[in-house]
């Protein structure tokens, strides 16, 4: 995926995100700390948020150009969007959840309920409600509700910030087998560097609200189970 | 029971649903512009909207009484273009129930809207949803209960409204007397016996609406 992200500005009460950035990678982490900006761009992204300005565009896909007056709404951007809460439907089943944004006829081969399914092994939680599933079974079900609608694009808000170290253990084989089975370019956000490391290729490094670099994970972060920073990665620029 | 207290009991039965089915709609539509939507002027309809709850409800009858009245632009217009006549006839005391029940139906369902977590609708429209589909199946489901419950509790504030229509419907038996207006002029002419007996269907009736709306709110809970 080629995602391009130029001259975006969003000013919002006493902050102001401003981003522009072009970089390569089948899965992009989008990497800081709280108050980053890191929920902001990817709300912009999916069209949740309208920015003052600014351009994104995803391989040759614009999903907006305020210059040229272009907003495409969420509904018509191909994402698909894991916030960081999940937002699961409660009053609808695990199968209903599912199905909300699926279009049988349309998907691509491979992510039928069936497939993601299996993938992501959820088969027995089908006919549970949403009340029945544990902290694990909910990020799964997201992430699979998400494949189902068959999107262009998946953006992931910090999937695995709410859950303990094991359970971020467990889960984080499944994100790899999204990554790899269903080929699905990915913006991940995470202010953990251990995820960003096991899962993406490329990553922008926000603070502030702006970017102060992009490059591969292994350039910025220690290659050691410390999983920290790299000395002066946050005093380097782009 | 004599044959008038049934017909009391009925018309005042009948103009409090009657009141309810007419001001529902408009009441959940405002309900949600308040909890949603930004709009100019939302505070000072927010501020007109919640009036009756804070003035007298007979300072309200004598606003109604002079907008509905024939003398009145909206009172002359229904009479002489749409030949309707409201004061003092059953159309007033359902207009009188809907004013005062109205705030206890919107603050209801207006809660109801804002307790919904807006991510939900937000993903909704990333799925492919458009917004009416957005509407219609999230929003909708997850404020049922309380649309419900603000229909009940405006059903039994209407019930039990005395002072806005007695000054607008007045007190025509078998045309405009309700409940509230019979057991007051029970005690007016010392016939307490037959006073009580009304408060005590008054009573039972408010008891019933308030304890389905608590049973229905266990009942339709998120699992």
């Amino acid at each position: 995926m080629k995602f391009q992200c130029r001259h975006l500005q969003l000013r919002q009460a006493g902050f102001l995100l401003q981003i522009d950035v072009e970089l390569t990678g089948q899965v992009i982490g989008i990497f800081g700390s709280s108050g980053a900006g890191k929920t902001s761009l990817l709300e912009v992204i999916a069209g949740l948020r309208r920015p003052d300005s600014g351009v994104i565009a995803v391989d040759d896909r614009v999903l907006m150009d305020l210059s040229a007056n272009l907003f495409l709404p969420p509904e018509n951007r191909g994402v698909g969007y894991v916030p960081q809460d999940l937002a699961l439907f409660p009053h609808l089943s695990v199968r209903k959840n599912l199905a909300y944004g699926h279009k049988p006829e349309a998907v691509p081969s491979g992510l039928n309920l069936a497939h993601v399914a299996e993938v992501l092994e959820i088969e027995p939680l089908l006919d549970r409600t949403i009340g029945q599933l544990s902290g694990g079974q909910k990020q799964r079900i997201a992430f699979a509700r998400a494949l189902l609608a068959s999107p262009q694009l998946l953006l992931m808000d910090e999937p695995l910030a709410s859950l303990d170290y094991e359970l971020k253990l467990k889960i984080i084989p499944y994100l790899k087998r999204i990554r790899d089975e269903f080929k699905i370019p990915m913006l991940y956000v995470s202010h953990s560097p251990d995820e960003v490391i096991e899962l993406c290729d490329q990553v922008i490094v926000l603070r502030g609200g702006k970017c102060l670099r992009t490059s591969r994970p292994d350039e910025i972060f220690e290659a050691s189970t410390s999983m920290t920073l790299k000395p002066g990665i946050y005093d380097s620029s782009k | 029971m004599t044959a008038d207290d049934v017909q009391v009991i009925g018309l005042t039965l009948g103009t409090a649903a009657l009141s309810t089915l007419l001001t529902f709609p408009f009441g959940v539509a405002l309900a949600w512009l308040l909890a949603r939507k930004n709009w100019p002027g939302k505070s000072l309809v927010e501020t007109v909207v919640a009036l009756p709850l804070v003035m007298p409800p007979v300072a309200t009858g004598l606003i109604l009484l002079n907008l509905l009245g024939r003398r009145s632009p909206l009172g002359g217009f229904l009479q002489n273009v749409l030949g309707t006549e409201i004061v003092f006839t059953w159309k007033a005391v359902v207009a009188a129930m809907a004013v005062m029940s109205f705030p206890f139906l919107v603050r209801t369902v207006r809660l109801a809207f804002e307790e919904i977590n807006p991510r939900l609708e937000q993903v909704a429209r990333t799925l492919g949803a458009s917004r009416t589909r957005v509407f219609l199946t999230i929003t909708l489901p997850l404020a049922a209960r309380g649309m419900v419950a603000g229909a009940v509790w405006a059903f039994a504030r209407a019930l039990g409204e005395f002072g806005a229509t007695i000054l607008v419907a007045g007190n025509i038996p078998g045309r405009t007397t309700v409940m509230s207006v019979a057991i007051y002029e029970d005690i007016q002419l010392g016939q307490d016996d037959h006073a009580y007996q009304l408060l005590a269907v008054s009573a039972v009736l408010a008891f019933a609406a308030i304890l389905f709306s608590n049973q229905f709110s266990k009942w339709g809970g998120v699992k």
